[in-house]
């Protein structure tokens, strides 16, 4: 075997900047390598330590999370993190961005991230059972806008609609500082039972490596740098870097697998995600301690005269690599080939710690993989923490509008209006196990033939994290926990998907350390660990980053989901009550953003994480008890929207008999919720609250198709549901 | 009763029905597209889901698999099948009904609840409901759009074909008639867009699919 690099260009100062890699970094890599890399081997060391795979300036940072708990079985460094649901079921689960595949082209970039986290989650032995997304997008008023949001949503739906999984639930904000780069974070959740989980790790010297799924192109060659570098004017021609997706074939490789991992045949398994045959082979071979040997004449491909380079470095969706125990190809290439997928035993693990590639007789690449999957520098990015905002300035709020006027601009604004247009779009339905879909705090999914339920949500607030990163951080954890509260389920554990700006700007870096130092507080408080994640940097364009935007994936458990409570009022005759104490904290608010238009917002809202705890443990108590008919967590708009909200699904209004200012009405502290109680229960929950020592405050009770205040206003709920409906087809041109 | 759920690759709504056909008192027989016959049963169900991809057209390369020769057949011969969503396009596909499924009037996906009018109550499928009920049933599609030729829908409606129409108001995707569900001239092949296993117990929201399984174990046990 020679060692001929013929028609490879010789590595040179600008080919290594191309690649993203800085000259320190290059001379690290001579290093290790013992010599000068060849082109291939600067490919693969580019991919492996580019920002998002080698988590290099945010790795510091995450060892500070709790991600530890009896509930965890798995947690950061897998495909998925994984918790334990009792009964011997497994939740797993894990959220990814695709933000900048996603703006270059919104259809596929969206498609192929719901793909990808999909597969993090079957890789693992789970059936995927719920997806869920959080969207940000530009000013409405964007000319991108509508084509973007068009594009994501119908992407989403293509991958996951057709594949047969539940998209139940996510979240979508609008702002300007998104013009640019929006975020589309893809989650999934899936069950697997806690004896029968699959990792990544690759042992047994001698093992073939398979290669199973789509075959290899081109598509996605550098989609990791690329998700790794700043936008300017010309990233549309990064067209090509974005990868194509096929649900149908990510179908039938979830079957394959699954009936393969129904046998004990797999060694290990993982998905080609970011940086493809490359990634998942080093990441195989390193956890297992091993080393790897890979032929890449014997990967299918799906066009002619691919190089090496290209090869290693595709990320050509719907593939999988798995090391099986020797002798059990032909049984596993049986099952793949009647789901008409590809299988190719395309290597075999060796005892040196390298990888070694062959390619048409050549050796194209030897390096040592320890480096290659672990030997990123951690960069300790200087930080400067971001100011703390002045109390807010509200000598114009006496010229505010009325009640009923701010709380119709509020209903019928970018980020309160109804999401329909969007969800319906979504198959939230298939698989037959939802029980609370869009719409909702947080959605129930069965876990199917028991009677249990997982609730799962995604939230975060960028404005709040954008005015204190710290307290911004808390508040995305402590929201995730109330929306789960506030279905009766018991909150368990996170993800998370990071999405920030430039980290080489210390202001930008003053917000991911401050957001983590936030979440790290509320998820001990919480007893809420973080058991997987992502982190997505770069998001800006030509120096302008977007909003800190720390989204937060969490899941829970229902233990009884004939327990569970809506968020909508269903019948007349409820009494009202808050949960947890308010005092109008109107700093960061929409209505000091949205009726205000004023511009400095001043902090958001303090979260008292002693308060969080023990409200949701309160709120899922009298919810176990059978006391509550409907719960819904008091967040953005305050308690007047979140009346609203309440009062709009089944057009059954309210009168409330208590007086309060705006700031009580619009305020947006925390740790609070709205429950409406049956008359045969009212004694009981404030006795309970009583003896909690929990604050409730009753505000009047349900019924009528108006939401009436005494003295104050009376809005018609069809009038109201007309503005809150129609923004989204408004935006998107069309009808409903 | 026996039932049979034919499994196509993409179909994903094969495990909903059969969960349905097993909470009515049968547990179907799983059978996959490549099979050339079929076991002995009175009921073949053609579940949702995007067979093939969707490649092509909707339902038109499962028309073609292999089982699908069977299933004609054994229509023929009076076995009643049920044809949901995407069966519901393998089965205008493959000529057991007429017309075709053009893509949604909004060009977008839709997944929602649909109030539907029961307009014909004497087949194996809906005679547990009553005549003109209106039921809450969803749908989830991107080609639900039924079309046929005027002399077509002339003798849909005069041969009272039309079992399921979307009540006023509330056509999600631009039927013709409103059409959402239409069988065969013997009143025993029955294709519709709604998912009736979607809505067939209360903690799913509601019932009103549940009384088409039934009915179809009560009629052809």
């Amino acid at each position: 075997m020679s060692q001929g690099h013929n028609h490879e260009p010789p590595v040179t100062d600008e080919l290594v900047a191309e690649h993203g890699l800085t000259p320190d970094e290059y001379d690290m890599i001579v290093e290790h390598m013992g010599r000068e890399p060849n082109f291939t081997e600067l490919g693969v060391f580019s991919v492996m330590w580019s920002e998002h795979c080698s988590y290099k300036s945010s790795r510091k940072w995450l060892k500070k999370l709790p991600v530890d708990g009896p509930q965890v079985i798995q947690g950061p460094g897998e495909n998925a993190g994984v918790i334990d649901i009792g009964d011997g079921d497994a939740a797993i689960f894990k959220m990814e961005s695709h933000n900048h595949p996603s703006f270059i082209e919104p259809y596929q970039g969206a498609a192929t991230g719901v793909g990808g986290i999909m597969r993090d989650v079957f890789t693992m032995g789970a059936r995927p059972v719920a997806n869920l997304n959080a969207l940000r997008f530009g000013a409405p008023e964007h000319h991108k806008t509508p084509h973007l949001v068009a594009g994501v949503v119908s992407g989403i739906g293509g991958y996951g609609n057709c594949i047969g999984v539940p998209t139940v639930g996510g979240e979508v904000n609008f702002d300007a500082s998104y013009n640019g780069n929006i975020l589309v974070n893809a989650m999934c959740v899936g069950l697997a039972r806690t004896d029968k989980i699959f990792y990544a790790a690759a042992t047994g010297v001698g093992s073939p490596v398979v290669y199973v799924g789509s075959k290899t192109g081109r598509d996605g060659i550098h989609g990791a740098t690329m998700a790794s570098a700043e936008f300017d004017d010309a990233s549309d021609e990064k067209r090509p870097t974005v990868q194509v997706g096929d649900p149908f074939t990510e179908k039938l490789l979830l079957e394959a697998c699954q009936e393969l991992m129904a046998s004990d045949a797999i060694i290990g398994i993982q998905d080609m995600g970011a940086a493809g045959l490359t990634s998942s082979s080093v990441e195989m071979a390193d956890k297992g301690n091993v080393g790897i040997r890979l032929n890449l004449d014997k990967v299918p491909c799906r066009e002619t005269h691919m190089t090496g380079y290209e090869m290693l470095l595709s990320e050509s969706q719907e593939r999988m690599l798995m090391v099986l125990k020797p002798g059990r190809e032909d049984e596993a290439a049986e099952i793949f080939h009647r789901w008409g997928l590809d299988f190719a035993v395309v290597g075999e693990l060796t005892d040196t710690n390298r990888m070694i590639v062959e390619h048409e007789g050549r050796l194209i690449a030897d390096m040592p993989l320890r480096p290659l999957a672990d030997g990123a520098p951690e960069y300790d990015r200087p930080f400067v923490a971001t100011p703390k905002h002045a109390p807010l300035d509200l000598t114009a709020d006496a010229h505010a509008q009325d009640l009923a006027t701010s709380l119709m601009n509020l209903m019928g604004s970018s980020e309160m209006a109804s999401r329909r247009w969007i969800w319906e779009q979504y198959d939230s339905m298939v698989m037959g196990d939802t029980l609370a879909g869009p719409g909702g705090d947080a959605a129930l999914v069965r876990v199917h033939g028991t009677n249990k339920a997982l609730a799962v949500t995604t939230d975060v607030t960028p404005r709040y994290c954008l005015a204190d990163p710290a307290m911004g951080g808390q508040q995305a954890v402590a929201e995730a926990y109330r929306n789960i509260s506030a279905t009766g389920a018991t909150p368990l554990a996170i993800t998370n998907c990071l999405n920030f700006g430039n980290p080489e700007r210390p202001e930008i870096m003053g917000q991911f350390v401050g957001c983590l130092d936030g979440m790290g507080a509320a998820c001990r408080a919480l007893d809420f660990p973080v058991v997987s994640g992502n982190v997505s940097l770069y998001n800006e364009t030509n120096g302008r980053g977007i909003m800190p935007t720390p989204a937060i994936g969490g899941v829970g458990v229902l233990a009884d989901l004939d327990k569970a409570v809506g968020n909508a009022f269903r019948h007349s005759d409820l009494n009202i009550y808050i949960v947890g104490e308010t005092a109008g904290h109107l700093g960061c608010s929409l209505y000091a953003r949205n009726v205000l238009a004023l511009d400095a917002l001043g902090p958001p809202p303090p979260v008292n994480l002693e308060h969080e705890r023990h409200h949701g443990e309160f709120v899922r108590g009298v919810i176990g008890d059978g006391l509550a008919a409907c719960v819904h967590d008091v967040s953005d708009g305050g308690l007047l929207c979140a009346l609203a909200e309440m009062a709009l699904p089944h057009k059954i209004g309210c009168t409330v008999d208590i007086e309060g200012d705006h700031a009580f009405w619009f305020g947006e502290d925390q740790g609070r919720y709205l429950v409406g109680i049956a008359p045969d229960t009212f004694e009981s929950f404030e006795t309970a609250a009583a003896q909690a020592g929990v604050v409730i405050t009753r505000l009047g009770i349900t019924g009528g198709a108006e939401l009436t205040i005494s003295h104050t206003m009376t809005i018609s709920l069809e009038e109201m549901a007309q503005i809150h409906e129609n923004w989204f087809p408004d935006l998107m041109n069309t009808t409903l | 009763m026996r039932a049979a759920v034919i499994v196509f690759p993409g179909s994903n709504c094969d495990r909903d029905v059969a969960v349905c056909l097993e909470a009515a008192g049968t547990k179907p027989d799983m059978v996959w597209h490549g099979e050339t016959s079929l076991p002995a049963c009175d009921l073949i169900v053609l579940p949702g889901g995007f067979s093939y991809g969707d490649y092509l057209r909707c339902g038109s390369m499962a028309a073609n698999s292999p089982v699908m020769r069977e299933v004609v057949a054994r229509a023929h011969a009076g076995t009643a099948v049920l044809g949901i969503c995407n069966g519901f396009q393998v089965l205008t596909e493959c000529g057991l009904l007429p017309g075709v499924l053009m893509r949604n009037r909004d060009l977008n996906f839709v997944c929602r609840n649909t109030r539907l009018n029961v307009t014909r109550t004497d087949t194996p499928f809906t005679h547990l409901y009553e005549a003109d009920e209106e039921i809450i049933i969803p749908v989830a599609h991107n080609e639900g759009n039924y079309f046929a030729d005027d002399d077509t829908l002339v003798r849909l409606q005069g041969e009272n074909q039309i079992v399921f129409t979307y009540a006023s108001g509330d056509n999600p995707n631009g039927a013709s008639l409103d059409i959402a569900g239409i069988t065969d001239p013997t009143g025993r092949v029955l294709g519709m867009m709604p998912h009736p296993e979607r809505r067939a117990e209360k903690a799913l929201g509601g019932a009103d699919g549940r009384r088409m399984f039934d009915g179809v174990m009560e009629m052809l046990s």
